[in-house]
């Protein structure tokens, strides 16, 4: 322990994680803050790091204003009415006015755009999304941040976030590096977050050698969220977890399939089954499954309920598309690009879309702020048009002075995507460098005690386990210590069974989540004996604990709010229907790090009506 | 899939272990190979099999749901810009793809210093860097503090 360095890092702009959103807030602070000093700190490497580490076969979010195919209105009105009304559409709103020039800047370094040959537009999948050959997403917007970081930190994984001697100001952060064991302090004047939302928090359909097959990468471990609930920021929306429906085994994308080569569902029988859901549906929801296109939540309820009226499984009807070889080049290419995993399964299995209509599955729930859902922080809006109740500092900043989100961090925001993480990373950026040169100019103090306590928390895996490790003869059972993957599957566990997972068909209620909560609490205390063998498990601890606090934050809103808001997502049986009354309104968290205990109240939501 | 690393292909040259994004290909003390340490935190997002200068990483089907005699092969050419995939089924069918990654250089794109430095008035407004010109649009849209209305609409 005595061997290990503590490395001090002074900077202005700290970035944590360097995905989309971290290299979009790297790129744009040096734009603003030519002499700043901005520093990027990734648990992996930027080159390959968070959900687009494989590549992108589509970018999901591009108005396309220059042509005038949408206007950002138009996507808040589809983010509303996917997420059942409730999104921050000020922040919404940002995001679409200036996510075009993003996606201009990603073609000209280098991402190859498809084009319609006729109209020399970008090839459209969808209404919304525009299709790339994107393997080298990643590298590419990497290489953009590389260029504009003063330095790039890999293979650190960020445990904490660092307050100010006065606990009013974000700090720093500090972490440790996977490879050498030493324990690193950034101390900033700005701090950043943008490290991705969370797989891994309900128990995965596969949870043997597959489980690493999950639809989010295994690596958004939800520090996102457990950083920011750390230092008290204020949390929304985390009750609204996402169920995504997808190729069975492999969670290969549907998107490309449903609009650009016009694929559909039905039942075991040939049967088109969505229609003979709608009465159930609108008793449940009212006119809200009147909406186009249909909230996703409600398409996932019609599968859901097909299938548990013993039709399943649901297929895609791929056999038609298929015969035309453009269109089976693009069902191929679109996992290759982004989900090889699928095609590994297909050709396993023997499965040619040509010739077979391949099966659907619904995912395990995963917490996540940049796509159909909408978890995470809750975030200043715009300073040109948003309410005096989304305004209390620069825009992104959380409840949290000097401490910005942007993509699955900042909640309130769905179908922002690859690209509106990139733009949303930008714009909090801006607005970092503007508290940075403004307010907050001065670096703040911070307390070598507090730094010195971390720093034990930090590494106290490492010793546990050297202490108790022989004790016992041999193998994985010991009385005193458990090891990371067993306190992972532990939370799987009890949150697939009391929190709304696969197990129970995404059902819970009040004496269920109680429950939950009591056994996460035992969970919680079991563990700091949590036992790391080495520095790639304390990685491993660390994401777990990291995840176990978003699970805490996700099971207290799922109590909070008594409705159920977004069936097909997860159903609260003890209020079965959506209540427009009490609750068209924002749920809202804050943890207290002292006391252990959570504060919820409600926030109200702002809709764009011209 | 899970990868895994062939003995004879391995030269131990770490690419595979400073890429995964999970941590899990590291080189083995004994063999001074790589080797994937934890199968099921593998997202087979073949980053590490890209890279491997010698091809030596190759994915097996997740043993859960995956029959074995498939394999899905690939080739990332940075210099010539593409990728090419081989994709052979449990029953010998195959089927190749090829798509281009990148359209500029490699290492070409400028950093957000090299443009002029933006004043105070950009600064002070709503625009990002490269506004408006890069929106393709005259003027970067917004909206007015009274389109917004609390409650349901
Ligand atoms: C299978 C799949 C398909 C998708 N398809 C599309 C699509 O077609 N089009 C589209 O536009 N979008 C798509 N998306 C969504 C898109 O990938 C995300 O919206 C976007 O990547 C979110 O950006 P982010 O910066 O919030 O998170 P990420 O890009 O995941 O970045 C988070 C970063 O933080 C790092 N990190 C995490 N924890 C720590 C820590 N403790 N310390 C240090 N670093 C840390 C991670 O390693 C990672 O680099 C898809 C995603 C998936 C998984
Ligand atoms: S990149 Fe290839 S050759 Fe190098 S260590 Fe990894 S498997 Fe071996
Ligand atoms: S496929 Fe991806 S997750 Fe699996 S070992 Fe390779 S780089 Fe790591």
């Amino acid at each position: 322990m005595a061997r290990r360095k503590t490395v001090y890092v002074d900077s202005d702009i700290l970035v944590v994680g360097g995905g989309m959103g971290g290299c979009g807030a790297t790129y744009e602070s040096r734009y603003w803050g030519r002499d700043l000093k901005i520093v990027c700190v990734e648990k992996a490497n930027i080159e390959r790091s968070g959900a687009v580490a494989q590549g992108l076969y589509a970018i999901n979010c591009y108005m396309g204003m220059q042509w005038d195919e949408n206007q950002p209105e138009d996507h808040v009105r589809y983010a509303r009415i996917d997420l059942m009304g409730l999104v921050r559409e000020d922040l919404g709103y940002d995001i679409a006015r200036h996510v075009d020039a993003t996606v201009h800047k990603f073609e000209e370094w280098g991402l190859p755009l498809m084009r319609d040959p006729k109209t020399g537009r970008y090839q459209r999948e969808g209404k919304w999304q525009i299709m790339i050959h994107g393997e080298s997403y990643k590298p590419i917007v990497a290489e953009a941040a590389r260029k504009a970081a003063t330095e790039v930190y890999n293979r650190i994984m960020v445990t904490h976030l660092l307050m100010d001697k006065q606990r009013k100001r974000v700090a720093g952060a500090v972490g440790f590096n996977v490879r050498t064991g030493d324990f690193y302090v950034f101390r900033a004047k700005a701090v950043i977050v943008a490290a991705g939302g969370a797989s891994h928090i309900f128990k995965p359909r596969a949870v043997g050698e597959g489980m690493g097959r999950t639809w989010y990468a295994p690596w958004s471990s939800a520090s996102a969220y457990a950083l920011p609930i750390l230092v008290g920021a204020k949390m929304t929306q985390m009750e609204n977890r996402i169920v995504l429906t997808r190729f069975k085994d492999g969670y290969g994308p549907v998107g490309a399939y449903f609009l650009h080569l016009k694929t559909y569902t039905q039942n075991a029988y040939g049967q088109e089954y969505e229609s003979k859901w709608y009465d159930e549906i609108k008793g449940m929801v009212g006119n809200y499954i009147d909406q186009h296109p249909v909230p996703t939540c409600l398409r996932n309820h019609a599968f859901l309920r097909e299938t548990a009226a013993g039709r399943g499984p649901i297929r895609m009807v791929t056999k038609e598309a298929f015969q035309d070889p453009h269109k089976e080049t693009v069902g191929w290419e679109n996992f290759l690009g982004m989900t090889v995993g699928q095609a590994v399964v297909w050709a396993a299995q023997n499965i040619d879309p040509k010739e077979i209509n391949p099966e659907l599955t619904t995912s395990e729930p995963y917490v996540m702020g940049s796509h159909a859902t909408c978890s995470g922080a809750w975030a200043s809006g715009p300073e040109d048009y948003a309410p005096a109740e989304y305004q209390w500092g620069y825009n992104r900043m959380m409840t949290v002075e000097g401490l910005f989100g942007a993509g699955d961090t900042i909640g309130g925001t769905a179908h922002k995507f690859s690209s509106g993480s990139f733009t949303e990373g930008r714009i909090a950026a801006k607005a970092a460098v503007k508290y940075v040169t403004e307010k907050g100019r001065d670096q703040p103090q911070v307390s070598e005690a507090e730094i010195a306590d971390l720093r034990a928390e930090v590494f106290q895996p490492l010793e546990h386990y050297e202490t108790y490790r022989n004790e016992i003869v041999a193998g994985t059972v010991s009385p005193s210590y458990i090891l990371p993957i067993h306190a992972l599957q532990r939370l799987e566990k009890i949150m697939d069974e009391y929190c709304g997972g696969i197990s129970v068909n995404y059902m819970t209620n009040e004496p269920l989540l109680n429950r939950g909560l009591e056994l996460l609490g035992m969970l919680k205390e079991d563990s700091t004996k949590i036992g790391a063998p080495d520095l790639h498990q304390l990685q491993r601890t660390w994401e777990l604990k990291h995840r176990l606090l978003a699970s805490e934050c996700v099971t207290q809103h799922t109590l909070f709010r008594k409705e159920t808001r977004w069936p097909g997502y997860y159903y609260r049986g003890d209020h079965p229907q959506l209540d427009d009354n009490d609750w068209h309104c924002f749920t809202l968290s804050q943890y207290d790090r002292d006391s252990g205990k959570w504060a919820m109240e409600k926030a109200p939501v702002y809709h764009i009506v011209t | 899939m899970p990868t895994f690393v062939y003995m004879t292909s391995c030269d131990g040259c770490g690419h595979c272990v400073d890429i995964c994004p999970s941590d899990i290909m590291h080189i083995d003390p004994t063999y001074r190979r790589a080797v994937n340490i934890e199968p099921n935190f593998c997202w087979e997002c073949y980053s590490c099999v890209k890279a491997c200068p010698q091809n030596a990483i190759d994915c097996r089907g997740y043993a859960d749901f995956a029959p074995l005699g498939h394999s899905v092969r690939v080739l990332r050419e940075d210099t010539k810009g593409t990728i090419s995939w081989k994709i052979k089924f449990r029953d010998g069918r195959e089927k190749d793809f090829v798509s281009p990654i990148r359209t500029t250089p490699w290492g070409s794109i400028k950093g957000p210093a090299e443009y002029a430095a933006p004043g105070a008035d950009a600064m002070a407004s709503q625009q990002l860097a490269h506004e408006p010109e890069a929106l393709k649009i005259a003027a970067l849209p917004a909206l007015r503090p009274d389109q917004l209305k609390k409650g349901l609409v």
